[in-house]
């Protein structure tokens, strides 16, 4: 058993004379930089204390961290409103867990309600009014703003996607040359020009007096770019399909809406799934770019908190944190589309 | 006759054409609605539209330029300026990210598990932050951590690297380097007729020739040649302390250092994934085959899977760079004066023009996204396997 794991261990790291000088070479690497990075991240951290007199070791300063948390989570929301947020991500969570219940009564009926209803709970919860104190966009920010911004455009992008995709592939003319110049106009153009576009050009195009909120903005012009990307990721789905599927639907009786609702759409989207959470995945990476209209997201935060004179010098570990959220968020949802990438394949028997 | 009217209303045609048509009255109420809106704003806000603004002075100073712009040139000359700093972020960060990327890709697929698990660790950790991130990480955790001008990091005495950007030093007399640039696209030309010439002779008579080693030779070693040789006849204005900060040379401002250091290690990380694939869609069976037949190692890469691997590659390494040179107006984060920060920020700061100013803008990247996706559909027609 021993020898068998040995001689694993020498077939990869030590076959020739130059696989273990290319070994040697990369594991002084590694030495080189986890060492002093544990030793900064961890050993040499300050990690209790109030204020940066507190921090006098070579490694980094997790009080600052500590003392700016509520503003990472929520930005300038309200201390004693942000239990809203919280019972927000609560429902959230609460409803991913009953959703993913796969002997749920009536599941496909409790979707529609919950993708109906939460959203719109949400912001009411968040933005006030209606008997809860108002809460003005301009404070909302961090973490919160950052998955807020997410999953609003990610909820316009996704069935507007899906429809433009259906438009791409639709046999009248003009709505297939409509859907191909929406989807290549907006992948052609920056995201960063796209939400300039929506700061500047929204407020124009509406009847004076009609004010488009910043925030709103920021979302409709990141929701219509990830749903040109999104189409795209779900026409792969479509064209996966056969063809004698929707045909054979049609012999059947069925009208073009019911076909591609019962029959086409369910198939093509479980195909199309790892894409689309790809293009999510983009979505959720620029979200930062609210930024250039001052709205102050994860990033944005980690930014000014390196204007604060308080603490001068934190740059470094702004960022790391900000970085690592980032990054697990990413990586967990690109190991989540991953897995149900293989679990396709074994459900088509390849 | 009430028949009738229900069959002419189940017709496919009739209500094909009835649907475009409400699409296309909706689309039209829509954009109708907007542009009222639009045109009522601008005549409410003094706002005269039109493309005369081009042609004015535009007074705004740029802190990096290669055309030698002035603030008293007019602002189509400043647009020129944008999409000059962007064309030069991206080139250089093209060519960067494409050595990065390569080798790391190439390296994630060797048999040693270290160094393969140190490329995919490179390709993951870039993949999963977003852009945003690194070009403010570079721009106000790494540049601004630099040393002053004082302690520059100096690169063999003539490259500093210090906070206030990296100075490099600049040819007196370009002639030399316009005489080698000639000459490396002749050698190019004729190693491409070369080339053609040795597949038509083996075809031909069957007799082989050693394009490749040519190759390297004429496209490799004889321009490097040729630029050594320019560099060694032309002076050179090398930069010195002096005082403060460096004078002479080039400087080469901290937002370009950032946002070429941002994007180029960040588009890597994509190319990497590309190169991966390009490679392992190279079925073991071809490599195999050309083992028994006996060829080299060299020649099966060279002769069996590179052939094989660069159709797939070249077509998503295309968009790699196409989303680069988009993703180059990340710039407009750090205000390093690409087309976006310029002409979308100070520009329409200062003119108002909003909708001109937009449509000219996006119609430049809609002009070079078409162009590639042409460029990608040419290919693909030209490259697509012939399966018999």
């Amino acid at each position: 058993m021993t020898a068998g794991w040995l001689e694993t261990l020498r077939q990869r790291l030590f076959a020739t004379w130059l696989d273990t000088a290319v070994t040697l070479v990369c594991l002084y690497i590694v030495w080189r930089i986890s060492v002093p990075l544990v030793e900064w991240l961890l050993l040499d951290a300050t990690w209790n204390g109030t204020s940066r007199e507190d921090c006098k070791g070579s490694g980094a300063c997790w009080v600052f961290i500590r003392a700016r948390f509520g503003q990472f989570m929520y930005g300038q929301y309200p201390v004693d409103q942000r239990w809203r947020v919280d019972l927000l991500g609560l429902l959230i969570v609460l409803a991913g867990v009953l959703l993913s219940w796969r002997r749920l009564p009536n599941r496909r009926a409790v979707t529609t309600v919950i993708l109906i209803v939460l959203p719109l709970l949400g912001i009411w919860l968040i933005r006030g009014e209606w008997g809860l104190k108002p809460v003005e966009t301009r404070e909302w920010g961090g973490l919160m703003l950052t998955l807020f911004l997410a999953l609003y455009a990610g909820l316009i992008a996704v069935p507007l996607g899906i429809l433009l995709a259906l438009g791409r592939q639709s046999r009248l003319p003009l709505i297939r040359f409509a859907s191909v110049v929406f989807i290549e106009f907006w992948r052609g153009v920056p995201i960063i020009t796209v939400i300039f576009l929506a700061s500047i050009l929204l407020p124009l195009i509406m009847p004076t007096g009609f004010d488009v909120d910043r925030l709103a903005r920021a979302i409709i012009g990141l929701a219509f770019v990830i749903a040109a990307y999104m189409a795209e990721a779900v026409r792969g789905g479509l064209q996966a399909l056969p063809e004698g599927q929707a045909e054979a639907a049609q012999a059947l009786g069925l009208g073009y809406w019911r076909i591609q609702q019962k029959i086409v759409l369910p198939q093509a989207l479980r195909i199309a799934l790892p894409a689309m959470t790809n293009e999510f995945i983009a979505l959720f990476k620029n979200t930062t770019l609210v930024l250039i209209v001052s709205l102050f997201d994860l990033l944005g935060i980690a930014q000014a908190a390196l204007a604060d004179p308080a603490w001068v010098g934190m740059n470094m570990e702004a960022y790391v944190f900000a970085g690592a959220i980032y990054w697990f968020s990413c990586f967990g949802l690109s190991q989540w589309g991953r897995l149900r990438e293989k679990r396709l394949q074994t459900a088509h028997g390849r | 006759m009430n028949k009738g009217i229900l069959t002419f209303l189940r017709d496919r045609k009739v209500r094909d054409i009835f649907w475009q048509a409400a699409a296309t009255v909706a689309l039209v109420l829509v954009v109708w609605f907007f542009v009222r809106n639009a045109s009522q704003n601008l005549v409410k806000a003094g706002i005269a539209s039109g493309f005369n603004f081009l042609w004015r002075d535009s007074g705004i100073e740029v802190p990096f330029t290669l055309t030698g712009y002035k603030p008293s040139d007019s602002i189509l000359a400043l647009l020129w300026v944008g999409v000059v700093n962007t064309l030069l972020v991206s080139a250089c960060s093209i060519a960067v990210a494409t050595v990065i990327g390569f080798t790391v890709g190439l390296l994630r697929l060797s048999r040693n598990w270290l160094l393969s698990s140190l490329a995919g660790a490179y390709v993951e950790f870039v993949r999963n932050i977003p852009l945003l991130f690194f070009v403010l990480f570079w721009y106000f955790g790494v540049l601004a951590a630099l040393p002053a001008p004082r302690e520059s990091l100096s690169f063999v005495d003539v490259a500093f690297l210090n906070r206030r950007g990296l100075s490099v030093p600049l040819p007196n007399d370009v002639t030399g380097f316009r005489w080698a640039l000639l000459a490396t696209l002749v050698l190019i030309v004729v190693q491409w007729a070369l080339a053609r010439w040795a597949r038509a002779r083996q075809a031909r008579t069957g007799r082989d020739f050693p394009t490749w080693a040519v190759g390297f030779g004429l496209c490799g070693a004889l321009p490097i040649a040729a630029f050594v040789a320019a560099g060694a006849l032309t002076t050179w204005d090398v930069p010195v302390m002096r005082g403060f900060n460096y004078r002479g040379g080039f400087v080469l401002v901290p937002e370009f250092v950032a946002l070429f250091a941002a994007l180029s290690t960040y588009t890597a990380g994509f190319i990497a994934e590309v190169v991966r694939g390009g490679v392992l869609s190279v079925r073991q069976g071809q490599i195999d085959a050309a083992r028994a037949l006996g060829l080299t190692p060299g020649r099966v890469v060279r002769l069996v899977v590179i052939p094989q691997a660069m159709p797939v590659i070249i077509p998503p390494l295309t968009s790699q760079y196409l989303n680069l040179i988009k993703n180059s107006s990340f710039g407009a984060a750090i205000a390093y004066p690409e087309l976006v920060s310029v002409f979308m920020g100070s520009v329409l700061v200062a003119t108002g023009q909003a909708i001109e100013i937009i449509a000219i803008t996006l119609s430049i990247y809609l002009v070079l996204s078409i162009a590639v996706s042409l460029f990608m559909n040419w290919y693909n027609a030209r490259h697509r396997l012939v399966v018999r």
